[in-house]
């Protein structure tokens, strides 16, 4: 929480809190349906449990923190996809194994230090974030792991993991916009990512991506309820069985 | 049900001590066996926070998830509730908990043992540690890490997950010779390893 010379009514606090949660919601429960998509399309089967898993330790961060906005139900299956607060990067497509790999270091690397330091603030995120922290762990070291693998393997998988590198750089930047009612230092989050980021390309024998880490165009988007055209499609697959049978159960 | 109220509601009844009936409701619904590892109970497993006796024939049970997203918790709570319904206690809330957040060290001794006579590595002690950790980046079939300076000098700057020194043993032969197959198993908790002695593959129950 921020501190303010006005003291704040808790119906702000709350509001401020439920913000908070929500983008960071949004990033877990849109990256979980994603990686649910390679189910049945992983290359081996190892991979096809270990992305299924991180999608559902995903899943239940998003369930805890949509819980604390509102219906977690209504807020993933029935919200526009300008209401959604999540990042581009999360809602990019899946594309090779590469990619989805490219997408995991990225993110996993960023979920990890933010929970990680949310987890020592006493704000209302906290106790999540200690809980979540533990699992992120797993992921980035998964992620870690693909891209030393991929980038020093062949020629052609170093070349698909160099190009699912370069292609996701441009949404990176975003992650590091400071968001309501998260009081960290995002500075310090943003060098830990690079620095964190550069040793494991460097390792993998990848170039790091150069350009610029946000277009214009894309300068925050996601926070502000901004998507990528890809995003459209995805809420509809994932929306679509709730939205046609309303109040389904089995 | 389950409730999902922010975990830091405070108790009235947390600063007193546990009275007769709590501990014989605690270890009643301590004695539930987990849905997806069936040898070990919910006390074993360390799930159970506390039970609550709000007021006569309304109990209040908290429970705190192994993973945030594991689905087994549904499966407890109505478990927990159905055995408390049987005691004779009308009205049973299943609180979900996460702070403090569940560590495999919350796991028994008596649990470890179960749980390696059932063909799964229990999780080595988790080792007090803030801040970077050793960890060691190798090919995705592993064999014992070996540490080189270039090992040391990313790991300062990573850090990932890493559960003390202790060696991990195969639960059928004992040996410490063994490899990872996939960090991640039939469930979120376990990875999938294999023995190079008597070549079974096993799960490891993850250090979290």
């Amino acid at each position: 929480m921020t501190t303010s010379l006005n003291p704040a009514s808790s119906a702000d606090a709350d509001a401020v809190t439920a913000a908070a949660a929500l983008a960071l919601g949004d990033d877990a429960l849109v990256l979980s349906h994603r990686l649910g998509e390679w189910a049945g399309h992983a290359p081996v089967l190892e991979e096809e449990v270990a992305l299924a898993n991180i999608a559902l330790d995903l899943l239940g961060q998003a369930r805890v923190l949509l819980s604390l906005v509102g219906d977690e139900d209504e807020l993933a299956y029935l919200r526009e996809e300008r209401a959604f607060r999540n990042v581009q990067l999360v809602e990019q497509p899946n594309g090779d194994f590469a990619h989805t790999i490219a997408r995991q270091l990225y993110f996993s690397t960023y979920q990890r230090l933010l929970y990680g330091r949310l987890a020592e603030t006493d704000g209302p995120l906290a106790g999540l974030a200690a809980k979540a922290v533990k699992e992120v762990a797993y992921h980035q070291d998964h992620a870690e792991q693909w891209t030393v693998r991929l980038g020093d393997g062949t020629a052609e998988s170093h070349d698909r993991m160099q190009q699912g590198c370069d292609a996701l750089w441009r949404h990176t930047g975003e992650m590091f916009q400071p968001v309501d009612g998260i009081d960290i230092d995002w500075p310090e989050i943003e060098a830990s990512w690079t620095a964190s980021v550069t040793a494991v390309l460097e390792r993998a024998t990848l170039a790091v991506p150069e350009g610029p880490r946000t277009g214009a165009w894309s300068a925050g988007a996601g926070r502000q309820g901004l998507h990528t055209e890809p995003f459209g499609r995805m809420l509809a697959e994932m929306q679509h069985l709730h939205r046609s049978h309303p109040g389904a159960s089995w | 049900m389950v409730t999902k109220a922010p975990e830091a509601s405070p108790q009235d009844t947390a600063d007193r001590p546990e009275t007769p009936l709590e501990a014989e409701l605690r270890r009643l619904a301590g004695s539930v066996p987990d849905p997806e590892l069936p040898v070990l109970t919910l006390e074993e497993l360390g799930v159970l926070r506390a039970v609550h006796c709000l007021n006569p024939g309304s109990v209040e049970v908290e429970l705190t998830p192994t993973y945030t997203g594991c689905p087994a918790v549904e499966a407890m709570s109505t478990d927990i509730e159905r055995v408390l319904h049987e005691r004779g206690i009308p009205d049973v809330t299943v609180r979900r908990v996460l702070a403090p957040a569940w560590t495999t060290d919350d796991i028994t001794d008596e649990g470890r043992r179960k749980l390696r006579e059932f063909g799964i590595a229990p999780p080595r002690a988790v080792r007090e540690h803030q801040g970077p950790v050793t960890v060691t980046l190798s090919p995705t079939r592993t064999t014992p890490p070996t540490h080189t300076a270039a090992d040391a000098a990313a790991a300062t700057l990573l850090g990932a997950p890493e559960a003390g020194d202790a060696p991990l043993r195969c639960p059928h032969c004992g040996s410490t010779d063994t490899e990872l197959l996939s960090r991640f198993s039939s469930t979120a908790c376990k990875a999938l390893r294999r023995c190079l002695d008597c070549r079974e593959p096993f799960d490891h129950f993850k250090e979290l």
